[in-house]
């Protein structure tokens, strides 16, 4: 057995003498790399590198012409027309024309592709009469003009139409794909972004290699890119250090002290847009109706400790819905942000005797999270923060995440929830929408009529100042609700070795492969 | 013996199909589903994906459905993996589960079977304690405890073998975990071999055989290894069960694309097809595996006799 050890010691490689290929750590599996089909973080991080909408992100996170090179917006904001670029290719070769636009566009909306994103593009004509198959995908208001223009009809102004129009889902669908769902296995699949897709080991690796035939070839430096499916954590962080990644997913909160000391210019923490919260059911009492209950919850609980001392990676005290970073905008903080804590602990005791509880007159109510270690410690230091400022008693059920999510939709025993939303497109309504009364998504069921009028006031804005002023002004009547306890803000946390180039933060967190090379002197 | 196989073959039909009803409905009864999330879809959406995979049927249908579709091969598509079907999946990940546990059981049996007779010949020495300390510590440490302590020695400080399968192709990528998988039952079986073995030499036709001037390896070789197996072989039905369970969690620690990752990620994700699918293989791999221990017990031990 020891020969064998030392005989197969010598077969393996470091990645930092490694040719030209860059090994990334991707988290779970894709659980589609068909674009329309796709609804994972990790999957729109793969189609990102083999496929490209009509724009793009650059590095550093700005909106940038990809498969489009320009385009031009009606003033009414509803008709957008885009340019696509001559020089543009499929993997085979093939031109890429506006009319593989619109056949990704109409596969998206087409019920038999049962495609999660369908709702990304609710607003383009006839979308909506698609998916409840009152209407045959044809008659989607996209059209190719010619074999470069292509022509985007909407119903309302979507202001961030153009950042959606990165998304995967909005891909466009070679025709060979069909307008309908086919099998669609590695060999035959056809890119059109900087990489293709070379081979699927489903719960393994992914390789995928330059596209020889990308408009923008000549400025891709890596030849292959690998993606590792790794799904625990500390075993990215093990193969990271074993030499096997360049770069990590994510970093493990339990060695976080250990790697910053040991690597700590490795570790890229950035801005994210993603918001952990725990949520009211507003439906039900004790929660329902009352308010000052809700907001002295939200005042007892010491952000600050939480974020230094529990999830301990960067991460921000949260005192607003919508995360900072956001494009266009501005959120308005609770009332409270600038008190010391003790201040709004007295603030917090004070308001919950007004809603009529008291040590001799205790509530007894349930905090549901999801079971894992992060989520139970910070449940645990809220329940201790609580008892202390108000001598508010709370339970903690841990469960596994479908079934939480499973008893918040219902919110028939839910009381206090634990929850967190990411940001699909850097816009604040991806944020907003979620507290629509209209929103199945919407958990709290949290209903304000102020707040749903002012969100529709600001959907029907064309004027982006004048919009964002009316989307703030209804998150500012969400916080004096006190409908929902925003706690931190999430961070994107990666470990990037020394010798990968080009690897710059944003809020996003998209790093297109095309953007990286290796410096491989070092 | 070939009769006696095919029926028990056959009686594992009924079995199977009850195995198969069991996880159906236990699947079906966990709260949430395949497509639930955080980001609740739209009705209407939600609508076409339930129609796409059949979920908008009553779970009778869907049960009888799935059953048909099963008999004639046809697994049904993983609602995790969109772009595979169930079959696919297991076709490329039970191989690696399969050369995994049986490279495991191998060197389980050989290191055990050794360990445990040497133990056996120098009972109460030094040799003796050494061994036996090593396999009660074997069997008390858990694998996720070995398993990355052995990565964090042998991959991460020394880097002599990679950490994770897609590290590497070649054959060290199933070092560690052939180990990690192996520890365990080498324990076990050193420890039954020892305690069997030391019945055996007391027996009254080993001291035969020593009395006939036999040297010790052909007492061994010829008289005593035989009849001291007996309880190993038994044993080979909860080792293979043993190294099945074992290797979901190997499987996890070192990244392998194999069939324990998709059953863990298959049960978390609601996958129906692809949990269910994997139980059927599961059942399939222990009914024989038993069979097996049967069979080979029958020519171990003349005693036995199929009926």
């Amino acid at each position: 057995m020891v020969l064998w050890l030392l005989v197969v010691a010598c077969g393996t490689k470091d990645v930092g003498q490694s040719d030209s290929t860059l090994h990334r750590g991707l988290g779970t599996d894709p659980e589609s790399l068909d674009a329309q089909k796709a609804r994972s973080v990790q999957a729109a991080n793969v189609l990102r590198d083999i496929g490209e909408g009509l724009l793009a992100y650059s590095a550093d996170g700005q909106l940038v012409p990809a498969a489009a090179e320009r385009w031009e917006i009606a003033d009414d904001g509803l008709t957008y027309t885009f340019t696509i670029r001559a020089d543009a290719r499929w993997s085979n070769g093939d031109p890429l024309t506006a009319m593989h636009f619109v056949l990704g566009l109409r596969r998206l909306v087409n019920p038999a592709n049962a495609a999660f994103y369908a709702n990304t593009i609710t607003d383009i004509v006839n979308a909506e009469a698609i998916i409840s198959s009152d209407m045959s995908a044809d008659e989607l208001g996209v059209a190719a003009i010619d074999a470069q223009t292509l022509r985007i009809e909407l119903t309302q102004p979507v202001p961030y139409l153009l950042s959606l129009l990165t998304h995967p889902s909005t891909f466009p669908a070679h025709s060979k794909l069909g307008n309908v769902d086919t099998a669609n296995s590695t060999g035959t699949r056809l890119s059109n972004g900087a990489y293709k897709l070379l081979s699927w080991e489903p719960g393994s690796l992914l390789r995928l290699q330059r596209n020889e035939h990308y408009w923008n070839n000549a400025a891709t430096a890596v030849d292959l890119v690998h993606y590792h499916v790794i799904v625990e954590e500390t075993v990215e962080l093990n193969r990271y250090r074993a030499g096997e990644l360049h770069t990590t997913d994510n970093v493990p909160p339990e060695n976080f002290a250990a790697i910053k000391e040991e690597r700590g210019d490795e570790l890229r923490i950035s801005q994210y847009l993603g918001t952990y919260y725990f949520g009211f059911n507003l439906t039900r009492p004790p929660f329902k109706n009352n308010p000052h209950l809700r907001q002295a919850l939200s005042m007892a609980m010491d952000r600050d400790v939480l974020v230094e001392k529990i999830t301990g990676r960067g991460e921000s005290a949260a005192y607003s819905w919508v995360p900072p970073g956001t494009d266009n905008y501005a959120p308005p903080q609770l009332s409270y942000t600038n008190l010391e804590q003790e201040e709004r602990n007295a603030i917090a005791r004070s308001l919950y005797h007004q809603a009529g509880y008291s040590d001799d007159k205790p509530v007894q109510v349930e905090l549901r999270y999801n079971t894992s270690d992060t989520q139970r410690r910070i449940a645990l230091a809220v329940q201790a923060m609580w008892r202390e400022a108000l001598g508010f008693e709370v339970t903690l059920v841990g469960e596994e995440f479908q079934v939480l999510l499973t008893n918040v939709r219902e919110a028939q025993i839910t009381e206090i929830f634990r929850g967190s939303w990411i940001g699909d497109y850097n816009d604040a309504s991806t944020f907003l929408n979620l507290l629509l009364s209209s929103n199945p998504a919407n958990m709290m069921g949290y209903a304000s009529e102020e707040y749903d009028s002012l969100m529709q006031r600001a959907a029907a804005q064309v004027e982006p100042r004048r919009r964002r002023l009316y989307l703030e002004e209804a998150e500012r009547a969400l916080l004096a609700d006190h409908a929902i306890m925003p706690v931190y803000f999430y961070v994107s946390k990666h470990l990037v070795r020394p010798e990968v180039r080009g690897w710059e933060d944003n809020v996003l967190d998209y790093h297109y492969s095309q953007h990286l090379s290796l410096d491989v002197a070092r | 013996m070939v009769k006696y196989s095919l029926r028990r073959l056959l009686g594992a039909i009924p079995t199977l199909l009850l195995v198969v009803v069991l996880a159906f409905l236990l699947v079906h009864a966990a709260p949430g589903g395949p497509f639930d999330s955080e980001r609740v879809l739209p009705e209407a959406i939600k609508q076409n994906i339930d129609k796409y995979y059949h979920l908008d049927e009553p779970l009778p249908q869907q049960f009888v459905r799935y059953i048909w579709n099963a008999v004639r091969g046809d697994l049904g598509p993983s609602y995790r993996y969109r772009d595979h079907t169930v079959s696919q999946l297991i076709a490329g990940s039970l191989p690696i589960s399969i050369l995994l546990g049986s490279l495991a059981m191998l060197l389980a049996v050989v290191v055990g079977i050794a360990a445990g007779t040497v133990a056996a010949l120098r009972q109460n020495t030094v040799v003796d304690r050494v061994v036996m300390a090593f396999a009660m510590t074997g069997i008390s440490i858990p694998i996720f405890v070995i398993a990355p302590v052995l990565v964090l020695f042998l991959a991460v400080k020394l880097q002599w073998l990679p950490a994770g399968w897609s590290g590497s192709t070649g054959a060290a990528r199933l070092l560690l975990p052939v180990i990690a998988l192996a520890l365990p039952q080498i324990a076990y079986i050193a420890r039954l071999t020892r305690a069997s073995m030391i019945d055996v030499l007391a027996s009254p036709f080993i001291r035969t055989a020593r009395a006939q001037g036999l040297g010790t390896y052909a007492v061994i070789r010829y008289h005593a290894l035989k009849p001291a197996m007996l309880p190993i072989v038994s044993y080979m039905g909860p080792a293979a069960a043993g190294i099945l369970t074992g290797s979901v969690v190997v499987e996890q620690i070192f990244g392998i694309p194999g069939v324990g990752q998709f059953f863990v990620a298959g049960a978390l994700n609601r996958d129906y097809t692809l949990v269910l699918g994997i139980v059927i293989v599961y059942a399939a791999m222990i009914i024989t595996m038993n069979l097996i221990v049967d069979l080979i017990y029958g020519v171990i031990d003349p005693r036995v006799r199929y009926r």
